[in-house]
């Protein structure tokens, strides 16, 4: 499954998402998750370890090496064997020649794309990506497209955010109004 | 629990790596002691009399040093984010930060302290009141301090702000803390001081991480 959140800027697709993720709380109405046997679930306690969450900013440590980065994150989010897991995700994102280079060293894109190798490393069935294809050249862009196909094949589930075309057939598409600014004046 | 220490860990390496921290903490710790002697003079009855008191609230200053870095570094990055979205509660990661804290400024100040109660004429019987007085009080400093961290972490130039907040929540630990160390040395006991110490810690080790979790998670509203 996967939804596509199209929009203006400031119309709230970044918002949409971390609210999905349960960073922020919704003023009004609230966030539900169907788990397997049918129950939702709005405890965003709960359902936040299912979540791999890829936002505008990429969670690298400039003193740890690429692999090192990666490899503590596949550890954090529940992989049992960060090692073997942090080798294949670097090899999907095409990573794999500068594991050794300290995460200082890496451009935009590349830091872009360990971030996602991040998401590739750890399996969780819910992927909430804010514009991901930010600062990805077209190589990079296949890759994205491919490891999202992948994961939709084996049941996983997408919302992002995009502008561009990442190759998601048969998705929904919510498009989000320009927001309406409350008139202060009054 | 693997996650627990591997966040230890991850920060820990860290603050190795990039060397800074714990060696600001300790050059700071130094420098600001050996002002002392300096400042009101070689006589060796004054710098014993001031001994205990220099170093703690020295040891404490230093400490306060590296901690407006415990959530910003995670919070600029992105870090945190991530940090609060894993199956580990928020708290716990907090206490991970507090430990990896602690074991790398906290602990290079209790072993750097003996050697500057030499230099200020610290009494011999004082000694390992000391240790034990800052190896149950330097780890109240980073869980208090976390606090302060975490109110101030998405601040720029939260530091003044973070000392502000914080130092008069440390008072106690400095007044039993002084207590213990005086106490052994005038040839009294220093264990009630020493028990309330631990008890702070206990209640810190409780009551702060929920707290500064808490105002983490309005932070990143």
């Amino acid at each position: 499954m996967a939804l596509l959140l199209r929009g203006p800027n400031g119309s709230g697709k970044s918002t949409l998402l971390r609210l999905a993720a349960g960073f922020l709380k919704p003023e009004q109405g609230h966030i539900a998750y169907t788990r397997e046997d049918g129950a939702h679930e709005t405890d965003s306690e709960t359902f936040r370890e299912h979540i791999h969450y890829v936002g505008h900013l990429d969670p690298v440590k400039p003193a740890f090496t690429v692999a090192e980065n990666l490899e503590f994150w596949s550890g954090f989010e529940g992989n049992p064997d960060p090692k073997s897991g942090t080798a294949e995700a670097l090899e999907r994102m095409a990573l794999s020649h500068i594991a050794d280079v300290p995460g200082r060293y890496l451009s935009a894109g590349q830091r872009r794309r360990l971030n996602i190798a991040r998401i590739a490393a750890a399996k969780k069935p819910v992927w909430l990506l804010d514009e991901p294809s930010v600062s990805l050249d077209d190589a990079s862009v296949t890759l994205l497209a491919d490891l999202i196909a992948d994961h939709r094949s084996s049941g996983g589930m997408v919302i992002a955010a995009t502008h561009i075309d990442l190759g998601f057939e048969s998705s929904e598409t919510l498009n989000l109004a320009p927001a309406q600014m409350p008139d202060y004046a009054a | 629990m693997n996650r627990f220490f591997s966040l230890v860990r991850r920060d820990v390496a860290l603050a190795f790596r990039q060397g800074s921290a714990s060696t600001m903490v300790v050059m700071f710790f130094i420098l600001t002691v050996t002002l002392f002697p300096l400042g009101v003079g070689p006589e060796a009855n004054i710098l014993q009399r001031i001994s205990s008191g220099v170093l703690w609230v020295a040891a404490m200053l230093a400490s306060m040093l590296s901690l407006d870095r415990l959530f910003q570094a995670d919070f600029e990055d992105g870090s945190l984010d991530l940090l609060t979205l894993g199956s580990l509660p928020l708290e716990v990661t907090v206490l991970a930060k507090c430990l990896a804290h602690w074991l790398t400024t906290g602990l290079p100040l209790i072993i750097i302290a003996p050697l500057l109660g030499v230099l200020l004429h610290l009494e011999t019987s004082g000694y390992v009141t000391l240790l034990i007085s800052m190896l149950l009080g330097t780890p109240t400093l980073s869980l208090i301090g976390a606090i302060g961290a975490a109110l101030t972490v998405g601040v720029r130039r939260g530091g003044v702000l973070l000392s502000l907040l914080v130092i008069p929540l440390y008072i106690p630990i400095l007044i039993f803390g002084v207590g213990s160390i005086d106490a052994a040395i005038g040839g009294l006991t220093e264990r009630p001081h020493l028990f309330v110490l631990g008890a702070m810690l206990l209640g810190s080790v409780a009551l702060c991480p929920w707290a500064a979790a808490a105002a983490l998670k309005l932070n990143l509203e």
